[in-house]
């Protein structure tokens, strides 16, 4: 076990970066050039710091380890509480992971405000990281709409032609549902009294109220996912959005939707999630398909990917809300695979609309011939996005999909046409952008993957390959976690008879305020 | 021993595509040549050890674990190398046909710029088909499946700067994927009927789940009925069986030996080892296996049709394949399983052999494919044309070639069935054998002899082909000449050597049967191939009129056949278009509707109240919020009232 508090330091640790690149000062060129360095070191040395966090880690432990609590508003008891479990661990990781990365995708297509952007990068890692930790349902709010601001400024500022229009759009999405979860959260304290998150899971709610407030939740999960038919944010955002925008709102933004069903919606409201689960994988289903089709006839690079991210969570709520031990896992699986797989293609997006600077796929063809690199590295994700066993795409598609088989075979067989339908825009896109005749002079022109383009772009390619090919790693850790979610919700489901003297209980010890 | 035979080619894979550019050419051609040669003998000595050794005489299957691959909860994936005398009689077909591409390859693709890259796709294709055919569980099984789906897309669609080959990539891609959809679902259902996707454990309940049904898409069906047929439906993809056949004819636009390999001896052949390889499944599933014999009856029909009116050569080698696959299929359907692996390995050699045949002709016509502009040349690569020769005849099921013995057993298990479906399969397949007969003399004599129609330049330069192209066409000649006679008794003989690998229920046993048929139904197939032979003959070599006047006659079913029976149109109206159609109906509702209800039907209606409240120049910020806080109070207000109220009841 480590004896000083890890989580505190990995979530404020960006925020010592953000100090120091205030202080700088002197030339413009200069500044930018610290700036980039100071984000650079302090986000790599987070990630070894969480490299380390992950070695001490205990597999076998379903509990949350490394846990902290102090006081924050004692009166209310509300208190500042960190940890972390199977579940959470490995998205810390992805946050710390892509952070660096991003920075290193920004060093040169980055050139204005640079220094503002690297802060609001490192104070983006902070609450993204913040947002996995938090056992405390206030402090868990704050770093999770924490989240909204710095996306916001960076699509808004950095972004591209209709950037104001995408980022508002963004925002008014992610705070309409996330309203609705705060006056949940307010419920729950009200109901409960408490806001930590353990003693609210071994504490739920009467029926009726589970109904009402998972609503309330999905709303703002929901959106963050996105599930159809709240997806079209994320589109525009996506679109307008810099290249490391993209890779972040892919990569992890995303993942917070699925985490929060996870870490609330289903153990804290296991009837209602019962009960609305039928509704979600249809949704689920209804997105893969529908959003699969939009994707087939984009002519945008990013829009395409963007849809084509939509259809990759519809597997993920497939896989959690069929309460199954593999769908489960699957979704966990397929949400860390997709961090890393739709980053990455946001980063080859990157690469050449550095060089060109357009999304349009038309622009492009044939380069085969002059960026032979690239055309392997994109060609591996892509394979990785279609889930070709072998890379990480298949384990969680897989499994998400033999979860959801137990639940209900009809959702499973429209699901499973996914992988026709993903197959098909990928290869697509594939061949209109990179094979053919080069028929663009410019496009023709280009050259292949710089040292640094390299730098960031095999670490991903690696990782797709290892956790396709040894995904145990991954899953010892998650497993015991997720066994003891399942456990919770199953008895959830059968101990409703006792639910009332809880909250019996709960009024005469006078938490709850009449 | 197992982990050469399967490694050696990935590790050539691996060297030739990450160091293409160092080693050079001639490496790249030496380490993948050394790797799956290597790879070949190791299971030729493990084919050796697996079915002759052993204590009791009876082969010596083993399993090599590897390692660990997924685990949660109850599922459970491993990565081993399960090698009994089934796999190791498809690694040996493998690994031998693969070498010989490989050396073949190294001849034939000697002008292009990309032999490293070719040549490491050889080998990782090789690599998982060997996956495929060693794994001992349904996920690595699939694993090798795919595998071999991708390599066979990156060769395919090699050239790439060729609109066509890019087009016919994909679509392998995705109609194999259309055949995976089943064979993923028939996984997950396996799961969840026995908890297990091991082989061995599944095969040891399956017997007792054989009057078990399960729910499937709302109602209430035979289990295994059920997994077998989406299993099923996976075989159908891969191995080009009618409905998602229409892939194989467009693979052609790969290089030559791709088409050899992967599209006739091996990769297409996975479906039929699939089910060779679940018997004890697909015997408890009796209907299951009567789909199995029907569509493969029509399969090697239809496609014999087809091969009849085709001008391509290679194309009608290819339709020529789906035809014999046919056959496998209805072997595997009447319980031969043994016949149907039988035939698969003479397959392997003859077509292999007609293919890289053909493409040392392609390459001697200067990338010529169309027969009508070949002819009159078999005096100038006679090797070529005797090797070719060797090849048709065993695909006709002359005596004493290899296709005869594995045909006629085929044909004799499926009259032996007794049932409506195998006696349909058998009429079917008589007249296949017919019509494959005379459309392998149509392609010799069209291609060989005649006039020649090919322009002076192009006759000028016709060459035979150098030795590294005609050594490897001489070793599949030997296997097509020899394989059936030699291998008669220990596939499908009296003592056959399969022990526990294969699985058939003593009232299915048609093979045993299959020797006790009546003469003619032993003679038939035999009189039928030399039939067609002579009709060709007479088509083609004698009167030369002839064929234009049989078409004009027979006009409506020439268009049928000339036209492959319109499947390619009729999936465009039915599948692409639609799909295409239905994704720029959804983009535009996105817009339209979702946003126009949604986000910007708010912010529009929150502007106008905005309007109306305030003359706020830069409202926006202030626009959002103001909804929100609307919203956010009266939802408040409105959970408390509720909570308040709700909860004291």
């Amino acid at each position: 076990m480590i004896d000083f508090p890890i989580l505190s330091l990995l979530t404020f640790l960006p925020l010592v970066g953000v100090f120091f690149i205030l202080i700088i000062r002197g030339d413009e060129d200069i500044v930018a050039r610290n700036a980039r360095r100071v984000a650079l070191y302090m986000s790599g040395f987070v990630f070894l710091l969480s490299i380390y966090m992950l070695v001490q880690f205990d597999p076998a432990s379903a509990d949350f380890q490394f846990t902290e609590t102090r006081e924050w508003f004692a009166a209310f008891n509300i208190n500042y509480r960190m940890g972390i479990d199977g579940i959470s661990l490995f998205f810390v990781l992805l946050a710390t992971f892509l952070t660096p990365i991003c920075i290193l995708a920004s060093w040169k297509s980055i050139k204005t405000r640079v220094k503002e952007y690297m802060i609001t990068f490192l104070i983006l890692e902070t609450f993204m990281i913040g947002t996995f930790c938090a056992l405390d349902t206030v402090l868990f709010y704050v770093f999770f709409e924490g989240v909204l601001i710095p996306m916001f400024i960076i699509i808004g500022v950095w972004g591209g032609a209709r950037k104001i229009y995408s980022a508002f759009k963004l925002f008014l999405y992610t705070l309409l549902g996330s309203v609705l979860m705060l006056v949940a959260l307010l419920a729950l304290y009200v109901q409960v009294g408490t806001t930590d998150i353990s003693m609210l899971i071994e504490n739920p709610v009467v029926r009726d109220v589970q109904m009402w407030l998972f609503l309330a939740f999905f709303a703002s999960f929901a959106v963050k996912m996105p599930m159809w038919p709240v997806h079209t944010w994320l589109p525009d955002a996506h679109v307008e959005a810099p290249t490391a925008g993209s890779v972040i709102l892919a990569g992890v933004l995303l993942k917070m939707g699925g985490y929060g069903f996870l870490r609330f919606s289903m153990p804290m409201f296991p009837e209602a999630t019962e009960y609305f689960a039928p509704m979600i994988m249809w949704l689920s289903v209804i997105a893969i398909i529908y959003t699969s089709l939009v994707a087939l006839v984009q002519e945008d690079m990013k829009k395409l990917i963007a849809y084509s991210s939509v259809a990759h969570m519809g597997f993920v709520t497939l896989g959690i809300f069929s309460a199954t031990t593999q769908g489960v896992e699957g979704g966990i699986f397929q949400m860390l695979s997709h961090g890393i797989i739709s980053a990455a293609l946001f980063l080859c997006v990157g690469v050449v609309y550095d060089r060109l600077h357009t999304r349009e796929i038309s622009r492009y063809g044939g380069l085969v011939n002059n960026m032979p690199k690239y055309a392997t590295v994109f060609m591996l994700l892509m394979l990785a996005s279609v889930g070709l066993p072998g890379t990480s795409g298949f384990v969680g598609e897989f499994l998400t999909l033999m979860g959801a088989f137990q639940a209900n075979t009809t959702i499973a067989v429209f699901a499973t046409t996914g992988v026709v339908l993903g197959a098909a825009y990928m290869l697509v896109l594939y061949r209109r952008v990179v094979f053919g005749e080069s028929k663009n002079k410019d496009a023709a022109a280009m050259k292949d993957l710089t040292k640094l383009e390299y730098s960031y772009l095999v670490p991903l390619v690696l990782i797709v390959l290892w956790l396709g090919i040894a995904p145990s790693y991954v899953m010892d850790r998650v497993s015991p976690s997720v066994e003891k979610l399942l456990g919770q919700y199953e008895a959830g489901l059968t101990v409703n008879d006792n639910i009332g003297q809880n909250i019996a209980q709960n009024i005469n010890e006078g938490t709850i305020n009449e | 021993m197992e982990i050469i035979a399967v490694f050696a080619p990935l590790l050539g894979f691996l060297i030739a595509f990450l160091f293409g550019k160092q080693i050079g050419d001639k490496g790249a051609q030496f380490v993948t040549c050394a790797g799956i040669i290597s790879a070949a003998i190791a299971s030729c000595m493990l084919y050796v050890a697996v079915t002759m050794g052993g204590h009791d005489g009876h082969g010596d299957a083993r399993t090599v674990f590897l390692m660990n691959w997924i685990t949660s909860g109850d599922f459970i994936v491993n990565w081993a190398l399960r090698v009994d005398q089934l796999a190791v009689v498809m690694m040996c077909v493998v690994t031998i046909v693969s070498s010989c591409v490989h050396v073949y390859s190294v001849g034939y693709m000697s002008h292009d710029k990309c032999k490293a890259r070719f040549m490491a796709y050889l080998s990782l294709f090789s690599f998982a088909m060997m996956m495929l055919v060693t794994s001992d569980n349904l996920v690595q099984l699939f694993f090798g499946w795919e595998g071999v789906g991708v390599a066979s897309y990156l060769l395919i669609g090699f050239w790439n700067h060729k609109d066509s080959a890019n087009s016919a990539s994909i679509k392998a891609f995705l109609v194999n994927r259309v055949g995976d959809f089943g064979l993923a679902l028939g996984i997950f259902a396996a799961f969840l009927l026995f908890g297990t996707v091991q082989l061995d454990e599944l095969f040891a309940q399956a017997a007792g789940a054989a009057n078990q049904t399960m729910e499937f898409v709302g109602f209430e069906f035979h289990a295994l009925t059920v997994v077998c047929l989406l299993l099923f439906m996976g075989a159908m993809g891969k191995s080009a069986q009618l409905g998602l056949h229409t892939w194989l004819p467009d693979a052609m636009e790969g290089p030559t030996p791709v088409s050899a390999l992967i599209h006739a001896a091996t990769m297409v052949t996975a479906g039929v080892f699939l089910v060779a390889r679940l018997s004890p499944m697909f015997e408890f599933a009796p209907i299951a296996l009567m789909v199995i014999t029907v569509v493969g009856g029509l399969t090697a029909f239809v496609a014999a049709t087809i091969g009849m009116t085709q001008f391509d050569i290679k194309r009608v080698i290819a339709y020529s394949t789906m035809s014999q696959l046919g056959y496998m299929f209805f072997a595997l359907g009447v319980s031969a399983y043994s016949a149907a692996i039988f035939h698969l390995m003479t397959h392997a050699f003859f077509k292999a052999l007609l293919f890289l045949g053909a493409g040392s002709v392609i390459h001697a016509m200067s990338d010529e494919q169309d027969m009508r502009k070949m002819g009159g040349i078999w005096k100038k690569i006679p090797t070529t044309y005797a090797l070719m020769w060797i090849g048709s005849l065993a695909l006709a099921g002359v005596p004493f070639f290899a296709g005869y013995y594995s045909k006629d057993i085929v044909l004799e298990a499926a009259w032996a069935d007794h049932s409506w479906f195998g006696n349909m399969a058998f009429w079917l397949g008589i007249a296949a054998a017919l019509m494959t007969a005379f459309y392998s003399a149509r392609l010799l004599f069209m291609t060989f002899h005649g006039k020649a129609r090919a322009n002076k330049k192009v006759m000028d330069h016709i060459h035979e082909s150098p030795p590294v192209m005609l050594v490897p066409l001489m070793i599949l000649a030997a296997g097509a000449l020899g394989a059936g006679y030699y291998f008669y008794d220990t596939f499908v003989g009296h003592h056959p050597h399969w022990d526990k690998s294969i699985f058939v229920l003593a009232a299915n046993d048609t093979v045993e049967a299959a020797h006790h048929v009546p003469y003619w139904v032993k003679k038939l197939p035999v009189v039928m191939g030399m039939l067609g032979l002579i009709l060709g003959a007479v088509f083609y070599l004698k009167f030369v009129g002839l064929p234009a006047k049989f078409v004009a006659l027979f006009k409506p079913l020439h268009v049928l056949f000339f036209n492959k029976w319109f499947f390619d149109p009729l999936y465009n109206a039915l599948f692409i278009k639609p799909s295409l159609m239905l994704g720029k109906v959804f983009f535009k509702s996105d817009k339209n509707i979702v946003d126009g209800v949604g986000p910007d039907g708010v912010a529009k209606t929150s502007m106008r109240m905005g309007g109306l409240l305030s003359h706020l120049q830069s409202g926006y910020v202030f626009h959002y919020a103001f909804v929100m806080m609307v919203g956010l109070i009266g939802l408040v207000s409105w959970f408390f009232f509720k909570m308040t109220f709700g909860a004291g009841e």
